[in-house]
């Protein structure tokens, strides 16, 4: 399978997706810079974490208009698999591929940290590899992921099992006191209505081999991997 | 020429935890009477129009594209002659 990394000005955490691609995963993967405008051949795109623009305006704002942005919304309709990481995920809210908004940390704190998440829905493409409510343990590194969304979408949300993971503790219960940045429903990631564009806070290539104290975020790799092996 | 002032502010609907912050710190300075603190942006537009009309229209839009996030934000702008 091919997997494509895309490259802004300012990402950061492109190199460490493309290595868990490249040598964990053991799939072929390109980085893409973020003019690229043609995506033919990529089975999956990836946006990575990092600081785009230098999250001049509000995070993700300014990397929305990059070109290559159009061509991973044609990439998305046509059912095709995306996955945004932490800015990615604030890239794919700010264009519209996904619904809500992100805030400022309710503590107004940047948290790097080992978080744990309960796995909301594993009946995913993104998640095929996870039990039901499996507890993960991933780290987040952000300054904004309060995820904002009006009751209304939330209830949507809620209604087509949109959210995927949900801020809990080692146990899997989800609480104020598990919830980092005050993210509404402790939402930590959540998939557009057609199930095929992941957003999420927390870092799965920081958590894919036993040496970074956790290798959960792999599963997610797997899944996705899984998934598009058997839908070729 | 024209001069825009654009200010961008979260909803009202939408918890502003730096505002808060801010109305705790100057309380705690002795300004007792601080009802709420709101934080927003102001971005500052030096226009080559001289066309107020057609300026309003167009600050309208890139308030809506690109200088506001109409899920958390709300605008306001006002144009003077520079």
């Amino acid at each position: 399978m091919k997997f494509g990394v895309i490259v802004f000005p300012g990402s950061n955490c492109d190199h460490d997706c493309f290595y868990v691609i490249k040598d964990v995963l053991k799939q072929q993967v390109q980085y893409i810079w973020h003019k690229g405008i043609n995506l033919s051949g990529f089975d999956c795109i990836l946006l990575p974490g990092g600081f785009s623009y230098g999250d001049y305006l509000r995070t993700g704002a300014i990397a929305k208009f990059s070109p290559v942005m159009k061509a991973i919304e044609d990439f998305a309709k046509k059912g095709k698999t995306v996955i945004g990481i932490c800015n990615g995920f604030q890239i794919l809210l700010e264009a519209g591929l996904l619904p809500g908004a992100m805030m400022r940390n309710k503590g107004l704190h940047f948290i790097c940290k080992y978080v744990y998440l309960n796995t909301e829905n594993n009946n995913t493409r993104f998640t095929s590899a996870c039990k039901k409510n499996q507890v993960l343990k991933i780290p987040i590194a952000h300054n904004e992921g309060n995820y904002y969304i009006d009751q209304k979408g939330l209830e949507d949300l809620k209604k087509n099992k949109q959210i995927i993971f949900r801020y809990s503790n080692a146990d899997g219960a989800i609480s104020d006191e598990a919830n980092p940045n005050g993210a509404i429903y402790n939402i930590a990631g959540i998939v557009n209505k057609q199930g095929n564009v992941l957003g999420m806070m927390p870092h799965p290539e920081r958590s894919s081999e036993k040496e970074l104290l956790s290798e959960d975020g792999f599963l997610i790799f797997k899944s996705m991997l899984t998934w598009l092996k058997q839908n070729k | 020429m024209l001069e825009a002032e654009v200010y961008v502010t979260l909803k009202k609907t939408v918890a502003d935890p730096q505002g808060l912050t801010v109305k705790h710190a100057l309380e705690s300075l002795g300004y007792k009477d601080i009802e709420q603190v709101r934080m927003g942006k102001l971005v500052r537009m030096k226009l080559k129009s001289q066309d107020t009309q057609k300026a309003k229209k167009e600050v309208a839009e890139m308030c809506k594209k690109l200088l506001s996030n109409p899920i958390i934000e709300e605008y306001s702008f006002k144009i003077t002659e520079a």
